[in-house]
């Protein structure tokens, strides 16, 4: 592993020390951080799971009610009777964090509670088929947008939960061993300045007491 | 306050117009593509699209997964279930977990 390209002096030395520890502290703390998110990840994604097909299920029926609609009634009488809607539907966001992800919850309003109220059309012209499509598509919509919370849920997570585990990563397998070998370094190399200094001091006494005896 | 929309051809998402949903008629992938990119910009929270047109459009949609807004969301067209939707969420819990456990 590489060592950082730091000048080997004491100074360097004790910021490396300071650094490896926070290192390791946020190493810990960002790994606790990911596996909470997995806990509550892999909750959400079977819930998403499941209401994926039991949406999916509902619509396919809604779809085969509204052929036998459009089989009965003409095209240009189908989209006539749907085209001016009576119902409107306004969403509200509000956000909700999980593990510091904001993840959204959707209350939608619509203007019309009655469901009854939904058919923007008279029935003496259209089929009954028509009015069982609809009123079972405006059943499915409740699933719908909680679908589309769970969903975006798990993409947000998703995200997060890649961003820590590289993070994670980057420090367990990058940072620390960097960092440890440098300090390794820095301390050979200080030891190392320390005994040829010795060696130096020793040298010299030897050379004046060489000198002395000569004269 | 948000919309909602639905993308997807005329048989497919006819009924939801009913419901007050804002629709949008796309029966080429290039008028898809740019409802898709119009809508992100207004104020629709949620956009569903028909997975016959979605099936070639992944970078559009790929596009706004990091985002909060719009959460765009798969349905089945008029023809069927083509698995992308449920392929979707494994494709999620694969960038999590790096692996597909469920």
């Amino acid at each position: 592993m590489a060592r950082l390209n730091v000048n080997p002096t004491r100074m360097e030395l004790s910021k490396l020390k300071g650094r490896i520890k926070s290192a390791r502290r946020n190493h810990k703390l960002l790994k606790d951080k990911r596996d909470e998110l997995m806990k509550q990840f892999l909750e959400i994604v079977r819930q998403n799971r499941d209401l994926r097909i039991k949406v999916e299920e509902a619509l396919m029926r809604a779809h085969g009610s509204f052929t036998v609609a459009s089989a009965v009634m003409s095209p240009e009488m189908l989209e006539q009777s749907l085209i001016y809607p009576k119902q409107s539907v306004s969403l509200g966001i509000s956000y909700k964090n999980i593990m510091s992800v904001d993840v959204p919850r959707y209350d939608y309003k619509t203007e019309n509670d009655d469901p009854s109220e939904i058919f923007p059309y008279g029935f003496a012209q259209t089929s009954g088929e028509l009015d069982d499509a609809v009123s079972e598509l405006s059943q499915i919509l409740t699933d719908m947008l909680k679908l589309a919370e769970i969903e975006k849920s798990v993409q947000l997570l998703a995200q997060e939960i890649e961003k820590t585990r590289r993070r994670v990563n980057a420090l367990e397998y990058v940072m620390i061993p960097q960092l440890n070998e440098t300090i390794k370094y820095i301390k050979m190399k200080l030891d190392e300045n320390e005994r040829s200094n010795t060696i130096r001091l020793m040298k010299i006494k030897d050379m004046m007491i060489e000198e002395t005896r000569g004269k | 306050m948000y919309k909602i929309a639905v993308i997807g051809d005329r048989d497919s998402v006819l009924g939801f117009k009913a419901l007050g949903l804002h629709v949008v008629f796309a029966e080429e992938l290039l008028e898809a593509r740019r409802a898709l990119h119009e809508l992100a910009k207004e104020d629709y929270a949620v956009i569903y699209i028909t997975e016959d047109l979605a099936v070639n459009m992944s970078a559009d949609i790929d596009h706004y997964k990091d985002a909060v807004t719009p959460a765009i969301i798969l349905i089945p067209g008029k023809t069927g279930s083509l698995g992308i939707g449920l392929e979707q969420v494994n494709n999620s819990v694969e960038r999590a977990v790096g692996a597909n456990i469920l």
